[in-house]
């Protein structure tokens, strides 16, 4: 009996379609409880309130951890007061060595982390192990190979440690954050009292296991979980000289207001709106890719985003075309199927944020466009989204939403380009699509915004400062440049 | 019957055919050899890439027993088994097609012939179109003919185009598959004009390579290509097949190039009549891979005939 | 009864006898192979046929392997001792050596940054300079310290990229075709590295006048071997590092790489 083409294509259908390939969870073990991290060993909290993390996609409980009070968090402070005393008068190579044994046992145990990290988040198994493992392996080696060398990093300067950071870190790339903030700061011969989100806590504790198995000195890093109360206790503690945040502007601005007149060194890496431009000259389908890549990956939980597509008013059709095609492609579902290209959001409130934004957004008048998708009954889960129609007063095309929603707006000339790109407070990132050399130098020129991705998107690297401009923040992270904010230089 | 468009100022119309950026396409192309196919499915992902083989000999040593045994084992991949279905076609040189002719009366499995002084095609017009013409009258339903890479190169798009109009009409009724060689291109503009320019010509299928040259098909290359016939499609209406050849050797490829297949051209070209692949030595993997699906064991080569 | 080590060269990535099959006596007891100039001749295909490959390693990538070759060199810490004699110098040697791998395997990633440059040039173009490496590099061990002395000059060199021919110091060959074990398990691709034994009056020449060459290292080297070296090298204007046995820094990494600047235009 022969099949007809319509059979096959149906039959096609269910074998690409439906193609569950789940990453295996049965070796890894997270532990029912955790305490706090404090002296090179967990600890009870002295805080007697304690709170469940959680798998966004199942809503199952993963584990308790607690919330560290005045009493912890001041604890953490001491001990890593006492470990800096020794540890920023341990030889510069001693520095470097632990710092390189804490990178190969990420690379060790990345699998592990990968699972945990997918789990506790959110985030689609492919980039947890493919992105933000390896980024963390390689930010610690990165900054490993610093911690000997630098005489060599600041012309005509001899670099001295701060002394104690206090470091709080967002819930979207949770380990990755937490390297980026400790492996300069101890390179530089700091120690560190570091707070992660309270969404995302479990992959910091699989780290607190690292800093034992690397035998660091104790008090060098102190992890002490908790909500915003705890993170401000961490911040404003007297004998906390740096601190380092990343997050909403929003905290931000309540950060530096209240730390002013304090002599504590700051950086602040907060959000952004950026603007993905596409000349008509982009080669367009990788320029799809490079668009669904900057606000679809990790759910467009991402600060640098690129939130807001600009495209050149005489290819707008083709585009959206094919990128409307290429959204009806993406793969929602569960975060630990390797297939997965979208995973969960991350909490409830995250995704009330994102509905209400949304519902704004077709209110004032712009047109959604949603692929036919299935969300599974528990979880919290939205569909990747675009909107056209949209102008530069709508709130979404001002407001960070911190989801998968794209907003499509259209230009005529690299002009007008360049200063809707720039009407905005934030200045985190921006991307630019065009064949042509001299004309991606000179928007790189005018963007204002920290990086600047020409022919590509959400690109990510421990040699390569990162950093915002205007409400985005300032400092940056990466590169020579990031071991700035962890030293005076005398 | 697909008949060419009609171009004028070919030159600037290929020199103004949209650019290809290397490393995001890799990187596309990358993600997508990621995906994983769930067990129960990869059987029929397995069958497909058996229906969707070309079982290729293209060697100076090939002869009318050689030719023989592969007819023998196109049509009946393995011996005592009735659940494998016969490949698509068979691909051999002209002086083969004879064989071909005898050895697979009665069967499903189409023959296709190299034509147009291949692999180089190095050789004058006149003789690419009569050796068309003859092994058409010879019994070939496809012929699997190479662009004239001298002239593309040094950009004669006039000469490259005339040429495969010329040799589709000489193939009358069999199907024409183009070779745009896509290693000695040089990169993926070029190969992404090279597509442009044989479908706008009449190509029925675009194929990568002749398998004779390294690097042959890999996973990007066809990305580009079918990317250039989905832009075709859409401004023209008219489908266009894609066939890879050269370096498939284990049905893990294979399954990648379905992968991409159907994620850059959707369920419609999930066929033999528009995907192909060509390969010699793949076919004994893929068997091996459906008893390892079958059976749970990973196999051995010696309980697979070698023809 | 110990089954005794052969000592062999290390040429692409094989543990090989000499192609001249002669041997020589260094210390009057072990045989070491005795390099001929087609050995030479060899390695510096080898070499070159691997420079692509290395050279278009990520810089993480390099930086992660050098870094394993300290693994190694450490976890073999009580073979090498014995080598070197045993003893607080060994001791000392053999740290150190641990050492300059560990601080160079930190520069790869950061070379461009110290040593390349935006240069603000006085017109629309956006101009970079950045460093790559020259290619094919001759080491030639100094003999006073067999094993640090050869990687304090391997490293650096293989840090920026480039491959290696190394000569092992004449008297006491051991410590670098031992080394040659460590580089061998060290994810080390075939070529990159390759150490050959012999006599130095009969290598030197060979070296210094390879057309193939692109610089040759002499702190391993007395007065008048620098000068018939500096001589045979203007055959190919081939690069001749003097820096002395002491430096350790980003610019002796630099000494064995090549500064290109690229220019483009801003505009819209």
């Amino acid at each position: 009996m022969a099949i007809t083409k319509k059979q096959t294509a149906e039959l096609a259908k269910q074998v690409f379609e439906y193609a569950p390939a789940p990453e295996a969870i049965d070796h890894i073990k997270i532990q029912p409880r955790y305490g706090l991290f404090i002296g090179g060993r967990m600890v009870d909290a002295h805080g007697k309130k304690r709170f469940p993390t959680i798998n966004p996609a199942t809503e199952k409980t993963l584990s308790e951890v607690a919330e560290a009070d005045g009493v912890d968090v001041d604890r953490a402070v001491k001990a890593a007061g006492k470990a800096f005393d020794s540890w920023s008068h341990l030889s510069a190579s001693r520095r470097a060595r632990y710092l390189f044994r804490i990178s190969r046992l990420i690379q060790e145990r990345s699998r592990e982390l990968a699972v945990v990290e997918t789990m506790d988040g959110g985030k689609p198994i492919k980039e947890s192990r493919d992105v933000d493992i390896p980024l963390s392996a390689a930010h610690f080696f990165y900054y490993a190979g610093w911690a000997d060398k630098l005489e060599w990093a600041f012309p005509n300067r001899k670099p001295r440690p701060i002394g104690v950071a206090g470091q709080v870190i967002p819930w979207n790339f949770p380990l990755l954050m937490l390297a980026w903030k400790i492996a300069p700061a101890l390179a530089a011969g700091n120690t560190v009292v570091l707070k992660p989100a309270e969404t995302t806590p479990l992959s910091a504790m699989v780290f607190a296991e690292i800093c034992m198995q690397a035998e660091l000195p104790p008090g060098v890093v102190n992890i002490v979980t908790g909500a915003g109360n705890t993170g401000f206790l961490v911040v404003s503690h007297p004998h906390v000289k740096k601190v380092a945040f990343t997050g909403s502007t929003e905290v931000g601005k309540l950060i530096q207001r209240a730390i002013a007149g304090t002599g504590k060194r700051l950086t602040l890496e907060l959000g952004g709106k950026a603007a993905n431009i596409v000349f008509e000259d982009a080669p367009l389908d990788q320029a799809v890719e490079g668009i669904v890549n900057g606000i679809y990956f990790n759910q467009g939980h991402v600060c640098c985003a690129g939130s807001r597509l600009l495209v050149q008013e005489s290819i707008a059709e083709p585009l959206l075309e094919k990128l409307k095609r290429r959204l009806s492609t993406l793969r929602l579902g569960d975060p630990l199927d390797k297939n997965t290209d979208i995973g969960a959001i991350n909490s409830r409130a995250q995704l009330e944020k994102i509905q209400g934004l949304v519902e704004s957004g077709v209110e004032e008048g712009a047109e959604l466009y949603q692929p036919e998708c299935v969300l599974p009954e528990r979880g919290f889960w939205f569909p990747p989204s675009l909107f056209t129609n949209v102008s530069q007063s709508y709130r979404i095309a001002r407001e960070e939403i911190f989801g998968p929603v794209l907003s499509v707006l259209t230009f005529r000339t690299p002009n007008e380009a360049v200063e809707k790109a720039n009407n905005t407070p934030y200045g985190l990132s921006a991307g630019v699509w065009t064949d042509k050399g001299s004309r991606i130098l000179w928007m790189a020129e005018r963007l204002r915004a920290g990086v600047v991705w020409a022919n590509t998107f959400n690109r990510f690297d421990p040699t390569s400062p990162f950093g915002g401009y205007k409400e985005s923040g300032f400092g940056r992270e990466g590169g020579v440049h990031g071991l700035l904010p962890y030293v005076e230089l005398t | 019957m697909a008949t060419a468009l009609s171009l004028t100022h070919l030159g600037s119309l290929m020199r103004g055919v949209r650019s290809v950026d290397e490393v995001g396409a890799d990187e596309r192309a990358a993600s997508l050899a990621k995906r994983s196919i769930k067990k129960s499915s990869k059987l029929w992902a397995l069958d497909l890439a058996v229906r969707c083989m070309d079982l290729t000999t293209l060697e100076g040593a090939d002869t009318p027993g050689k030719v023989a045994a592969m007819c023998a084992k196109a049509v009946r991949p393995k011996p005592g088994d009735r659940t494998i279905p016969s490949v698509a076609a068979v691909c051999v040189y002209p002086l083969r097609i004879a064989d071909c002719v005898e050895h697979l009366r009665g069967s499903s499995v189409r023959i296709a012939s190299v034509a147009t002084a291949f692999p180089s095609g190095q050789s004058f017009t006149s003789i690419k179109v009569a050796e068309t013409e003859e092994a058409v009258r010879e019994g070939a339903q496809e012929i699997d003919m190479v662009i004239d890479r001298g002239a593309f190169l040094s950009g004669d798009y006039q000469r490259v185009y005339d040429e495969i109009v010329a040799v589709k009409e000489a193939s009358g009724d069999a199907h024409l598959k183009v070779i745009l060689e896509t290693g000695e291109l040089g990169n993926y503009d070029a190969v992404r004009r090279a597509s442009i320019l044989a479908m706008a010509a009449g190509a029925d299928f675009i194929k990568t390579s002749t398998g004779k040259v390294q690097p042959a098909a890999t996973l990007p290359v066809a990305l580009v290509m079918m990317e250039a016939i989905r832009d075709f499609v859409r401004e023209t209406g008219r489908p266009v097949g894609f066939k890879a050849a050269g370096g498939i050797r284990t049905a893990k490829q294979a399954i990648s190039y379905l992968v991409v297949t159907y994620e850059t051209l959707g369920p419609d070209w999930m066929t033999p009549d528009r995907l192909r692949l060509g390969a010699s030595t793949l076919l004994n993997d893929v068997l091996m891979q459906i008893d390892k699906e079958r059976t749970g064991a990973y196999q051995s080569g010696d309980y697979f005939t070698v023809d | 009864m110990d089954v005794r080590k052969t000592y062999k060269l290390f040429l692409n990535g094989e543990f090989v006898r000499s192609e001249s099959g002669r041997a020589y006596r260094p210390d009057g007891s072990v045989n070491v192979p005795r390099g001929s100039r087609k050995d030479l001749r060899d390695a510096v295909r080898a070499a070159r046929t691997a420079f692509p490959g290395w050279a278009a390693r990520t810089a993480m990538n390099r930086g992660q392997i050098l870094y394993r070759a300290a693994e190694m060199l450490d976890g073999r810490a009580a073979q090498f001792l014995e080598l070197l004699g045993g003893g607080v110098r060994a001791r000392r040697e053999l740290d150190q050596s641990v050492e300059a791998l560990v601080w160079y395997a930190g520069w790869t990633d950061k070379l461009p940054q110290i040593t390349g440059t935006v240069n603000p040039v006085a017109g629309p173009y956006f101009n970079f300079t950045i460093p790559e490496p020259t290619g094919v590099v001759a080491i030639v061990a100094p003999e006073e310290s067999p094993l640090l002395g050869l990687v304090r000059r391997l490293a650096p060199a293989l840090c920026g990229g480039n491959v290696v021919i190394a000569l092992a110091a004449e008297s006491s060959p051991l410590a670098a075709l031992t080394l040659a074990e460590v580089l061998a398990t060290s994810d080390v691709p075939a070529g990159v590295v390759n150490i050959i034994s012999g006599q130095r009056k009969e290598l030197l020449p060979t070296l210094a006048s390879h057309m193939d060459v692109n610089a040759i290292d002499v702190a391993g080297c007395n007065g008048n071997e620098v000068k018939a070296i500096e001589e045979s090298a203007a055959g190919n204007i081939k690069r001749v590092i003097k820096l002395t046995q002491r430096e350790q820094s980003p610019h002796l990494i630099a000494a064995f790489m090549e500064m290109k600047t690229v220019w483009h235009p801003i505009g819209v």
